[in-house]
């Protein structure tokens, strides 16, 4: 297992250089660049720009420049945006707040959708099995752009419990309403995907052999059902997870929260080389990490994965 | 009597309408007494074995009466059967190479269930476990508990499985085609561990094959089931010697010897019947060569003489009386 947990953390690091790389390059051969504007500037300001970036100097070695600052000082270099601000500021000052509410979501998503998958797979075709499928289908159809507004409606303006935006360094009941809109869909596919894999495993020989051992119901779904029928619903947690703890250009948009999602498209349409790089490698990084999580699970989970 | 089954039926709900797998099957079991129940595919011997330790799945349904030592079990709620089910009643399944849970430790599949039934400690378990390990003949059996079961052969885990049935010294095994997804050298190994695992637990066995050779050898009693009913049952000896349903008859013409090998496998034509729309009359008339007109409509009368019981209109040879 440990020598397994070894080699999967060795194949990422390959994984992250070629992220890295194909970014860089992808980024430098797009038309444009974060100096182009409408009205096109003198052709000795653009130099002196260029200049000062590093722009003007051979491709690899800017390449070779930019590797050698993030490994060593963790430096993503300058926004080419925001004059005052490094690119490891933005992400400094972002990526807490997105990974606060982000991992609440998460935390509610799964603690509220396995349970219910699971609730709906047992007393299949029940009312409670309707009632279960019913709501996530319900939340399903309410991604946080429909989730958001309605919050702020109900909470903010007719409740008045709530504040419509804002962070205040995260305090409660600024999260709250971001952790609900964020959580809701996630939350209805994870109960959906919890319940057809447990339906499936429900059926499956082993699970009649551990009733015809006289097991009583509860030990048979959560000594025997409840693991195997986890697979599916991990592998498709490990992204969701990284996509909710770099949070979502909307929440971050509609309550005003200054996480990492808004910075993302901000520095796309803005042509911000430095801080779509530095977020490009923030959320690879932790898509890389989290599918080496999912893996190690899987094999902790189904010992014929562990080679 | 230890077990008694009386007009058992079993259906199943389906988007195609109602399957009926089982139809008034009657039949019972003494104690140390070996019956096989054997029938093709689809005539309701594997349901009429779910049914009793209800184990049918969700759609399934199951009628009549099963008694255990005089208690009825069919359709009891789960907490009352799971104080008979591996205690009194334990089963051995079909694919060894699906019925383990893949997922969790020998050890722990097996441990469980005296831990539950027994309230034993889990050391005293594990002890136990070790010992019903051996005497199915696992080697190494110490290392090899701690080992997941895609770490054994076939063999080896309907071994496991066999081991796990029997860990509270059950009175009945019912082995549904214990040997069916084995190759045929461990079929043969597995029928002798199961001949000498019974004579020294004292269980009753009931064995559902599709095997005539395996029940020549290892069954007293024999009950021939088609299309959800009982055809024929009896002393498998005299069953054998003078079958009196013809799909008897068929069935054991249809077995292979080695001095016929040149010549063509005789079969019984046909397909047997949609269980969604029974036949009128006898279940069988579509492939039976003595057909007669009231096969067609009326259903033959359970025939009983000594131990010998049967379902037909004009059964093969007459049974002779006593003198």
């Amino acid at each position: 297992m440990f020598q397994f947990i070894l080699r999967r953390l060795l194949i990422a690091l390959p994984t992250l250089f070629i992220l890295i790389a194909a970014t860089f390059l992808l980024m430098h051969l797009a038309p444009g660049g974060p100096f182009t504007t409408e009205k096109p500037l003198p052709d000795e300001v653009m130099a002196n720009l260029e200049a000062k970036y590093g722009l003007d100097e051979p491709l690899a070695r800017q390449f070779g420049t930019y590797l050698f600052d993030l490994v060593t000082d963790f430096d993503f270099g300058p926004s080419f945006v925001f004059k005052d601000l490094s690119v490891r500021d933005i992400i400094l000052q972002g990526f807490p707040v997105t990974l606060t509410y982000g991992f609440w979501a998460f935390i509610v998503a799964i603690s509220v959708g396995i349970p219910l998958g699971v609730a709906a797979a047992v007393h299949q075709n029940s009312w409670l099995d309707y009632l279960a499928v019913g709501v996530s289908i319900g939340a399903q159809v309410l991604p946080n752009f429909v989730m958001a507004p309605i919050l702020v409606l109900i909470f903010t303006l007719w409740l008045g419990w709530l504040p419509g935006g804002g962070w205040q360094g995260g305090q409660i009941e600024y999260v709250i309403m971001p952790v609900i809109a964020l959580s809701t869909s996630f939350m209805a596919s994870v109960a959906r995907m919890t319940r057809s894999s447990m339906l499936e495993i429900l059926h499956s020989n082993f699970i009649r052999t551990a009733r015809a051992k006289g097991l009583n119901g509860t030990s048979v779904i959560w000594r025997h059902a409840l693991k195997p029928a986890m697979l599916p619903v991990i592998s498709f947690l490990g992204p969701v997870f990284v996509a909710m703890i770099t949070g979502s250009m909307i929440i971050d948009y509609y309550f005003g929260t200054g996480g990492i999602g808004q910075f993302f498209t901000n520095a796309a349409l803005s042509r911000d080389y430095g801080v779509m790089m530095g977020v490009t490698i923030l959320v690879g990084t932790l898509t890389i990490l989290f599918t080496t999580v999912v893996d190690i699970l899987y094999a902790w989970i189904d010992p014929r994965i562990r080679y | 009597m230890l077990l008694d089954v009386h007009n058992l039926k079993v259906w199943f709900k389906t988007g195609d309408g109602q399957v009926n797998a089982v139809n008034g099957l009657s039949f019972s079991l003494d104690a140390h007494e070996t019956l096989a129940i054997v029938g093709e595919s689809g005539s309701g011997k594997s349901q009429t074995a779910f049914a009793i330790l209800g184990l049918l799945a969700r759609n399934g349904y199951a009628s009549g009466s099963v008694r255990f030592k005089g208690k009825e079990i069919l359709n009891r709620p789960a907490g009352e059967l799971n104080r008979v089910r591996a205690r009194q009643l334990a089963m051995v399944f079909q694919d060894p190479m699906t019925s383990l849970n893949p997922y969790m430790r020998i050890a722990d599949q097996m441990t469980e269930v005296l831990q539950y039934h027994q309230s034993m400690s889990r050391q005293d378990a594990l002890s136990e476990s070790l010992r019903m390990l051996d005497a199915v003949q696992i080697p190494d059996a110490v290392s090899r508990i701690n080992n997941y079961p895609h770490q054994f052969s076939g063999g080896m885990r309907q071994r496991v499985m066999i081991a796990m049935a029997l860990l509270c010294r059950p009175e009945i095994l019912i082995a549904d085609e214990p040997t069916t997804a084995l190759d045929m050298t461990v079929q043969r190994q597995i029928l002798d561990l199961l001949a000498s695992l019974r004579d020294e637990f004292g269980m009753a066995v009931i064995l559902i094959t599709h095997d005539m050779g395996i029940v020549a050898e290892f069954c007293e009693s024999t009950l021939v089931m088609y299309g959800g009913r009982m055809m024929e049952a009896g002393g498998t000896e005299t069953l054998f010697k003078s079958p009196l349903h013809p799909y008897t008859s068929g069935l054991l013409s249809a077995i292979l010897s080695l001095d016929a090998c040149h010549q063509d496998l005789p079969t019984i034509g046909g397909e047997p019947p949609l269980m969604t729309e029974l036949p009128l009359g006898c279940p069988f008339h579509d492939r039976c060569d003595s057909v007669q007109s009231i096969c067609r409509t009326t259903l033959p009368k359970m025939e009983s003489i000594e131990r010998r019981r049967y379902a037909c209109h004009r059964p093969l040879a007459q049974p002779r009386n006593p003198p």
